[in-house]
């Protein structure tokens, strides 16, 4: 088993957006400690003189005129989604 | 797959199904139900039928819809909380394409969360329980839509398959599950987990049923541009046209049967079947060793051919699997963020703290450890030892099923190591319950298509009278879809209760 220190996860933490409680930092150290083991493994494997594969695709880029289509949801539905409104505009508290 | 008629309408097929729906409230199948539109649709397609005209090759099918797959009818939730409220204004392509056919949403069954794990059990709403089991899980991500064809509810259900989340529940729960070739069904309006494994895919009673929603569903969409031209049509065009040239139609370098989906067997030339030498058959559940020794002897007394292949490398694919997807899953879920749609927690002063208040209380634990493994393996002094080792192990698996399929046309193997597991075994051991989709992740990350077919059942036990079911996986290379499935007509029956 990998260990995994308070630091790390404090860093995962912050990289992921999770506002993370003092317990949940515990479970989660032991339990990605474990997936990195396990992840680990793949050391064992040869890969020189291999290429990566970042998709299974069988096509190449397909491209589309750049030109604005009728969309199915306006302008008004996705601002309905918001949490909170004002104005047309999606609101959150204050930036600066 | 029964369509509505004049005798038998549409309403009277949607209201029993809803019935049962409601009869079985204990297996938590449904997140939702959609039955006030659902009879509404269902009284249209009646009139379409009293009056003669054409209604759909699905006419008033009663169908459940895993939940997360948008549709304006309802809300999709994804079975999390950050999503909780989501009622989309938009409609994917696959429930578009159902319903051009006259097919009626039920409603939505329940998942794992974002469709991460493989027992139904990280869903907020509480797990699904197993069709022939009430003490053991549905199998995931897809457990909801799997135990409503099981149980009889519906006759088809739609799942996503990113590492086996179709094809391991449909063993668990004696159905049918097809995860088709990547890029065949457009994804389109489906929440994203991993965007280069993930597929759409069908739960139904037999592989013929499911040949017809490929029909139906399979084809280039503008909408989503990782779509492949329309094969799957393509292949039935051919073989209905010409059948005397398409005998020997050749599918990866070998010759492959080419009945029609529904029709007599037609072998031109014997099938090879590929088994996998390097699997160990020792970590596999007795009952399920027993199926497959029994399967492969029967298609042997058959005259199919059986092959032994060596795929050493297969063993790493689920170590790659944990790697590449939770990468993905990182990215793709980093959209919620509280700020657009969906859920933002309350206590939030600032707009950090909306990011990760909301965040933090919106996903699941199984959602935060793949979202933070995603970030360890992508984080500067990671990338290289597990990010790009996978990648470059990814190439290696996809090889050995390019030369696998020199040598047969279709690999058997076991869906999953053991038949379901009882409820809270490993839910809270993330390497335990990832070791379940050691068999099925393989598939997704080479591209090739997979399909579930119940083969029988374990011994009875106190839980399950009936005892549990037993799947097997028929793998066939890219684009062998159509072929994959009408072998797998001539060698299975139908199921259903």
């Amino acid at each position: 088993m990998e260990k995994i220190t308070r630091e790390e996860i404090d860093h995962l933490a912050e990289l992921s957006n999770f506002s993370l409680t003092d317990a949940e930092k515990d479970s989660l150290g032991t339990d990605l400690g474990n997936i990195i083991g396990y992840i680990s493994q793949l050391d064992e494997l040869d890969t020189k003189d291999t290429e990566p594969t970042y998709q299974v695709f069988e096509m190449e880029n397909i491209w589309r005129p750049d030109e604005i289509q009728p969309q199915e949801a306006d302008r008004e539905a996705l601002l309905n989604l918001a949490p909170a409104e004002q104005d047309n505009q999606i609101k959150v508290p204050k930036v600066l | 797959m029964q369509i509505a008629t004049k005798d038998r309408t549409a309403v009277s097929m949607v209201k029993e199904a809803l019935d049962k729906a409601k009869r079985c409230k204990n297996y938590n199948i449904f997140v939702s139900l959609n039955e006030e539109a659902a009879i509404k649709r269902a009284e249209e397609i009646d009139a379409k039928i009293a009056k003669g005209e054409d209604a759909g090759r699905l006419a008033g099918v009663p169908y459940a819809l895993k939940d997360n797959f948008l549709s304006r009818e309802g809300a999709t939730t994804a079975s999390s909380k950050i999503l909780e409220p989501f009622k989309s204004p938009i409609t994917s392509t696959t429930v578009k394409k159902l319903e051009a056919e006259g097919a009626i949403m039920i409603g939505r069954t329940n998942m794992d969360s974002f469709a991460h794990g493989s027992s139904t059990e990280n869903s907020y709403f509480g797990p699904t329980l197993n069709a022939y089991d009430e003490t053991r899980v549905a199998g995931g991500s897809s457990g909801g839509s799997a135990v409503a064809v099981a149980k009889g509810i519906v006759q088809f259900a739609t799942g996503t398959d990113t590492g086996g989340s179709i094809r391991q529940p449909a063993s668990f729960n004696g159905v049918f599950g097809f995860k088709p070739t990547y890029g065949t069904i457009s994804r389109y309006g489906v929440v994203a987990m991993a965007s280069s494994t993930d597929c759409i895919g069908f739960f139904a009673n037999s592989a013929s049923d499911i040949d017809l929603l490929m029909q139906i569903c399979s084809g280039q969409d503008p909408y989503d541009m990782t779509t492949l031209p329309d094969y799957y049509n393509e292949s039935e065009q051919a073989v209905s046209g010409d059948l005397s040239r398409q005998r020997e139609r050749r599918i990866g370098s070998s010759p492959v049967t080419t009945g029609r989906a529904t029709g007599a067997p037609d072998i031109a030339a014997p099938v090879r079947i590929g088994i996998i030498k390097d699997f160990d058959l020792s970590k596999i559940d007795k009952n399920i060793k027993d199926a497959f020794d029994k399967k492969i002897a029967e298609l042997k007394e058959s005259g199919y051919e059986i092959v032994e292949l060596d795929m050493p490398a297969l063993k790493y694919a689920l170590a790659v699997y944990y790697i590449v997807v939770p990468a993905e899953i990182s990215s793709n879920l980093s959209r919620h963020d509280g700020v657009r749609y969906g859920y933002r927690s309350k206590d939030a002063k600032s707009l950090e703290e909306v990011y990760s208040f909301s965040r933090n209380l919106g996903f699941m634990p199984e959602n935060k450890r793949r979202i933070m493994i995603g970030n360890f393996v992508l984080s500067s002094g990671f990338y290289d030892a597990y990010y790009l080792k996978a990648q470059k192990a990814r190439t290696l698996i996809i090889k050995e099923y390019e030369n696998a399929f020199k040598k047969c046309d279709f690999i058997l193997t076991p869906v999953s190591p053991n038949p379901a597991f009882k409820l809270g075994e490993k839910v809270n051991d993330p390497i335990s319950m990832y070791l379940e989709d050691v068999m099925s992740v393989p598939l997704n990350l080479a591209g090739v298509p997979g399909l579930a077919i119940p083969v029988g059942r374990t011994e009875p036990t106190d839980t399950a009278k009936e005892g549990l079911p037993i799947g097997l996986q028929i793998v066939g290379p890219r684009r062998s879809d159509k072929a994959l499935l009408e072998f797998a007509s001539k060698i299975t029956k139908r199921e259903g209760k």
